[in-house]
C-alpha cells in the first residue's frame, strides 16, 4: 500500500471510508431526526438547529443528506455489480471465441461503446419503469461497455502471453483458460478500476434520481435531495448546496482513490539525483569543420554516457564512429548536433566552422547548425514527418533558414530530390511520406540536408534499418554527396565492415570515451587497442573457418554510472594488467594520425 | 470501398436503433396507454389511444406502420399535448444541438492549445511542478459533475451575484452559465488526453528529425506537431460531440433551457410514451450520424486510417 503514502489517494481513502462508515451509521443515528415532520419549521433557511435549513414538511435536511447516504451508496454498488457481472463476461469474449465470433464480439463492444451511456440508461429506465430499479439498472448497464473494453485490452494482453499459448498449445479448454488463466491475471486491475465506476456510477444515480427519474418519494438519496433543493435555489441555496457537497466529495474520493491506486500498480522506479560532471578539458587547437574538446554528457542520477571525448573531422574527410550499443557514440552526434534530450546536461568544447559554439547566442547557434549541419537517422520510415508532404519538409529548411519564399524553396526542394536520384521528384514532391519506400526516405533525409551548404554530415546508423542492395546504394550516394559538396561526414555506426569501406579514418569508442584513433587502412591489421582488435576479429568474412563459433567479446561494456579508476576494458582484457585496474591510460599520440588510450598498446 | 463499408455500418446501425425504439413501448411491462392515462381514465379514451398506437394491430404490421411512420416525417402525437411529435422535436432540437456545438467548439478550442502547450513545457520530465498541477487540478475538475457544477453556478453567478440569468434562453447572455457548465469537465478531460498524445508524438523520430533542421519552435510545433495530433483530437472531438448532445439532458434541467432533454425528462415523468420514444432515436440517430461523419473525415485526413480502421 505503496500508494497511500501520498497525498492523494491518502485523502481518497479517508473520504470513502468516512462516507462508507456514514452509510453504515447515518440511518441508525439521524434516522429520526430525517424523518421527523415538524409543522412549525416548513421550508426554512439555514439557522443553528437545521444548518441547511428544513424540507417542505419541516424535516431536517442536514439529517436526511446523512441518512441519505446508505442508500444512494448501495444503489451505486449495485449498479457498478450489474456492469461487472454483463461487462467482464462481454470482455473476455474476444479472446476466446474463434477469430469470426471474436470479430463480432469485438465489434459490438465497439459499438456499445461509442454510445452515449446516458442515452442507454435512459432507455433502460423508461422501459423498466420509473424509480430506482429501473435507474441501477440502467446505470449498470450503460457502464457495462466501457468495462468490457477494458476487460477486451486486459485480456487480450494475457491471451498472447506464452503460458496461455501453452495452455493453448496443450489442448486445455476455452473456458478453463478463460477461469483458470485469462481472469486471474487481469483480476487486479479490473479490481482497482471498481472503484471509479464505484464513482461513475454514484454520478449517474445521483444524475438520474436529480431529473427525478431515479429514485421516488418517500425514498430519498442524494439527487432526490438535490432535486428538491433546486427548487428553491434563489431562496435558500444551502438546502440545494447539502446534498451537492455530499456528491461531490463522494465521486472525489472514490476517484482519487482509484486513480492513485492505478497510478502505483504502473508506477516505475525513477532516480532523481545531480551529477556531479566536472571534467578536465583538453586543450588542443585545430583547424577544420568540427572540432570537439571534452565534451561530457551527464544524466541526473550519475549516468555520463560520453566522457571526454576530443575529436577533430576535416573538410570532405569522412569519420567514423564505431563501438558497441550504449558506447556513447549516438549521444556525441547528439550533443554536436544540439539534439541531446532533457534533463540531459552537455559540458565541453564544440566548434562548428570554426565558430565556438558556446559563444553564440540561441539564435545564431540555430542558425549556423540549420545551415550548415546536416543529420541522418536510423530508421527512415520514422523520421519523416507523416503529416506533411515531403517537398514541404524539404522546403521549409530554406524557408526557415535562408530566407527563401515558398515557391523557391519548393523548386530548390525539388531539385534537390533529383539529385539524390528520386524519379519524377516534382511528383514525389507533393507525396506524403507513406508513399516512399524507406530507401527512398532516406534519399528524401539526404535531400533534406542538401537544401543548405551543409559543412558537416552527421550520419548516425542511417543505412542499419535497409536491406544490404539499398544499403549499397545510400552509402555510395553519401560518398558522392561529401566529395561534390566537401563536407565533411561524421558516420555514426556499429558495424565495422561498412565503416571500413566508406569511411577514411575511424574514432573507435568504449564506455563513453573515445578508445583509438586510425586511418583506415591500419584497421584490419594496425589496430593497437586490444578493443578494437577484438571488433575487428568478430567480423566474419570470406575466409572465416565456419566450423569455429563466431569471435565474441566475453563481458559486458560497464553502465554510464561505473567510473572506476581505471581501464573501462581492463575487466575483458586478455591484455589486462595491475596497472589496467588502477590506472586510467590517457589517449595518446602514437604515429602519424593515430591516437591510442592503452597502457598495453604495441 | 472505404465509404460504402462505413455506409453499409451507419445503416445496420440505424437499423438496430429503429428496432429498440419500436420494441420499447412493448417492453414496458403492463399496459403502457392504460399507466400514461392513469386508473381512472375511461376504457373507450384507452381503446382510442391504443388504436392511434396501432397496438391492437399484429405486431409485424405495427413495426411496418413504424418503419413507414418515421421515413415520412410521421413520429406519432403525444399523449399529454395532443402534438404531433415530429413538430416538438423540431422545436427542440436545435435549443439542443446549439447548446452542444457551441460547447465542443469552446472546449476544443481551450482544451488542444493547453494539453499541447502543457505537453511541451512537460517533455521528458520537465518542469515537474507544472506536471503535478495540471494533473491535479485537471483531475478533480474532471470529478464533478455536470450538474453539480450547474447548480453551483447558479448559486455563485445568478443568485447570489445576479450577473447572469438563472435559467430560460433568452439572449447572449443566458447561453453563458449553460456552456460554461457543459465545457468544464470536457476541458479537463480533453487537456489530459491532448496532452499525452502529444508526449507521444514529440518523442517520434520526426520530431528528432524536425529539431535537427533547427527550425523555430513556432514552426516546429505548429507545422510538425499540431497536424500529427490532429486524428487524435477529431477523433476525441467526434466523441464528446456525440456524448454532448444527449448529455446536456442534465444541465437543461437545470437551466430550464427549451432543449429537447428538458423535453425528454418532462415525457418520461408523465409517461407521454410516444415522445419518449422519438427522443430516443432522435438521440441515438444524431449519435451515429457524428461518429460517421468522423470516420469519414478522418479517412479523408489520414490516408492510413482508411485502411487500418476495417
Amino acid at each position: 500500500m505503496r500508494a497511500l503514502r501520498s497525498p492523494a489517494p491518502l485523502a481518497g481513502l479517508l473520504l470513502v471510508t468516512g462516507f462508507v462508515a456514514l452509510a453504515l451509521l447515518g440511518p441508525v443515528l439521524w434516522g429520526q431526526s430525517a424523518a421527523r415532520i415538524d409543522d412549525a419549521a416548513i421550508l426554512q433557511g439555514h439557522s443553528p438547529s437545521h444548518p441547511f435549513g428544513t424540507d417542505n414538511l419541516g424535516r431536517d435536511l442536514l439529517a436526511r443528506v446523512l441518512v441519505a447516504t446508505r442508500l444512494s451508496l448501495l444503489l451505486a454498488a449495485l449498479s457498478t455489480a450489474i456492469s461487472l457481472i454483463v461487462g467482464v463476461p462481454l470482455g473476455v469474449l474476444p479472446s476466446l471465441l474463434p477469430p469470426r465470433g471474436a470479430r463480432a464480439a469485438a465489434g459490438v463492444i465497439n459499438a456499445l461503446v461509442a454510445f452515449p451511456g446516458l442515452l442507454l440508461a435512459m432507455f433502460t429506465a423508461i422501459v423498466a419503469g420509473l424509480g430506482a430499479r429501473g435507474a441501477v439498472l440502467g446505470m449498470g448497464l450503460a457502464g457495462a461497455p466501457m468495462l468490457a473494453r477494458l476487460t477486451q485490452t486486459l485480456a487480450a494482453s494475457v491471451a498472447n502471453s506464452d503460458y496461455v499459448s501453452a495452455a493453448r498449445v496443450l489442448g486445455v479448454s476455452r473456458r478453463r483458460i478463460a477461469l483458470r488463466h485469462v481472469l486471474p491475471n487481469i483480476a487486479e486491475p479490473l479490481l482497482l478500476n471498481v472503484t471509479l465506476i464505484l464513482g461513475g456510477s454514484l454520478l449517474g444515480l445521483a444524475g438520474l434520481s436529480f431529473l427525478g427519474l431515479g429514485v421516488q418519494p418517500p425514498d430519498y438519496d442524494w439527487g432526490r435531495l438535490l432535486l428538491e433543493g433546486l427548487n428553491r435555489v434563489y431562496v435558500d441555496p444551502e438546502a440545494a448546496l447539502g446534498p451537492a457537497v455530499a456528491i461531490g466529495l463522494a465521486a472525489a474520493g472514490f476517484n482519487l482513490l482509484g486513480e492513485g491506486l492505478a497510478k502505483a500498480a504502473s508506477r516505475t522506479a525513477s532516480v532523481v539525483r545531480d551529477a556531479a560532471a566536472g571534467e578536465a578539458l583538453e586543450q588542443v587547437a585545430s583547424q577544420g569543420v568540427l572540432s570537439v574538446r571534452g565534451l561530457s554528457v551527464a544524466f541526473p542520477g550519475g549516468a555520463v554516457p560520453v566522457r571526454e571525448v576530443c575529436l577533430d573531422v576535416a573538410p570532405g574527410e569522412i569519420v567514423g564512429i564505431v563501438g558497441e550499443s550504449g558506447s556513447g557514440k549516438s549521444l556525441t552526434a547528439l550533443a554536436i548536433a544540439g539534439l541531446v534530450p532533457h534533463p540531459g546536461r552537455v559540458t565541453g568544447g564544440v566548434s562548428l566552422c570554426g565558430q565556438d559554439l558556446s559563444a553564440l547566442s540561441p539564435r545564431e547557434l540555430r542558425r549556423l547548425r540549420g545551415t550548415s549541419l546536416a543529420m541522418m537517422f536510423q530508421d527512415p520510415m520514422t523520421t519523416l514527418n507523416p503529416a506533411m508532404r515531403v517537398g514541404a519538409q524539404l522546403a521549409e529548411v530554406s524557408t526557415t533558414h535562408h530566407g527563401l519564399s515558398r515557391k523557391d524553396a519548393l523548386t530548390r526542394a525539388v531539385d534537390r530530390l533529383r539529385r539524390v536520384s528520386i524519379a519524377r521528384p516534382r511528383e514525389r514532391a507533393r507525396q506524403h511520406p507513406h508513399a516512399f519506400s524507406g530507401g527512398m526516405r532516406q534519399r528524401a533525409v539526404i535531400a533534406m540536408g542538401l537544401m543548405g551548404t551543409p559543412r558537416l554530415v552527421i550520419a548516425d546508423e542511417p543505412t542499419t534499418a535497409l536491406d544490404v542492395t539499398v544499403q549499397r546504394q545510400i552509402l555510395c550516394l553519401l560518398r558522392e554527396v561529401t566529395d561534390e559538396t566537401g563536407a565533411a561526414t561524421l558516420f555514426i555506426s556499429h558495424d565495422i565492415a561498412v565503416v571500413g569501406e566508406l569511411c577514411h579514418r575511424v574514432v573507435v569508442m568504449y564506455a563513453g570515451r573515445v578508445v583509438e584513433e586510425l586511418p583506415v587502412e591500419d584497421l584490419v591489421s594496425g589496430a593497437a587497442h586490444p578493443y578494437t582488435r577484438a571488433l575487428v576479429a568478430s567480423l566474419p568474412d570470406m575466409d572465416t573457418d565456419r566450423s569455429l563459433p563466431l569471435a565474441t567479446i566475453p563481458g559486458r561494456q560497464p553502465s554510464p554510472t561505473e567510473d572506476g579508476p581505471g581501464c573501462a576494458f581492463a575487466a575483458r582484457c586478455d591484455l589486462a594488467t595491475e596497472r589496467c585496474a588502477a590506472g586510467r591510460p590517457p589517449l595518446v599520440r602514437y604515429g602519424p594520425e593515430r591516437r591510442v588510450a592503452c597502457w598495453e598498446a604495441p | 470501398m472505404f465509404l460504402l463499408r462505413r455506409l453499409a455500418r451507419l445503416a445496420a446501425s440505424l437499423a438496430v436503433l429503429l428496432a429498440a425504439s419500436f420494441s420499447m413501448i412493448h417492453l414496458i411491462p403492463g399496459d403502457p396507454v392504460r399507466a400514461a392515462l392513469g386508473a381512472t381514465a375511461p376504457a373507450e379514451l384507452v381503446a382510442a389511444r391504443r388504436a392511434e398506437l396501432g397496438l391492437d394491430q399484429p405486431i409485424h404490421q405495427q413495426l411496418l406502420a413504424y418503419v413507414k411512420g418515421v421515413l415520412t416525417g410521421d413520429l406519432g402525437t403525444s399523449f399529454q399535448t395532443r402534438e404531433a411529435v415530429a413538430g416538438v422535436i423540431a422545436d427542440r432540437l436545435p435549443s439542443t444541438v446549439e447548446l452542444a456545438v457551441l460547447a465542443s467548439l469552446i472546449a476544443l478550442l481551450v482544451a488542444v492549445p493547453l494539453g499541447v502547450w502543457l505537453a511541451i513545457r512537460t517533455h521528458n520530465g520537465r518542469n515537474p511542478g507544472s506536471e503535478l498541477a495540471f494533473t491535479t487540478v485537471t483531475g478533480t475538475v474532471a470529478a464533478i459533475p455536470e450538474f453539480l457544477l450547474a447548480v453551483g453556478l447558479v448559486v455563485v453567478f445568478a443568485t447570489t451575484l445576479g450577473w447572469l440569468p438563472p435559467a430560460g434562453k433568452d439572449g447572449p447572455a443566458s447561453y453563458v452559465l449553460p456552456v460554461l457548465a457543459l465545457t468544464v469537465g470536457p476541458i479537463a478531460i480533453l487537456s489530459r488526453l491532448i496532452r499525452v498524445e502529444a508526449l507521444r508524438e514529440l518523442d517520434m523520430d520526426y520530431m528528432r528529425m524536425a529539431r535537427a533542421k533547427h527550425l523555430t519552435g513556432r514552426r516546429l510545433y505548429l507545422r510538425h506537431l499540431l497536424p500529427n495530433t490532429l486524428t487524435a483530437t477529431l477523433t476525441v472531438a467526434g466523441l464528446l460531440l456525440a456524448s454532448l448532445i444527449p448529455g446536456t439532458v442534465l444541465v437543461e434541467n437545470v437551466f430550464a433551457w427549451p432543449g429537447l432533454g428538458q423535453r425528454m425528462t418532462e415525457s418520461i415523468l408523465q409517461k407521454d410514451y410516444p415522445v419518449a420514444q422519438a427522443v430516443v432515436l432522435v438521440y441515438g440517430a444524431v449519435v451515429l450520424l457524428v461518429n460517421f461523419l468522423v470516420d469519414v473525415a478522418l479517412g479523408v485526413l489520414d490516408p492510413r486510417s482508411a485502411i487500418r480502421g476495417t
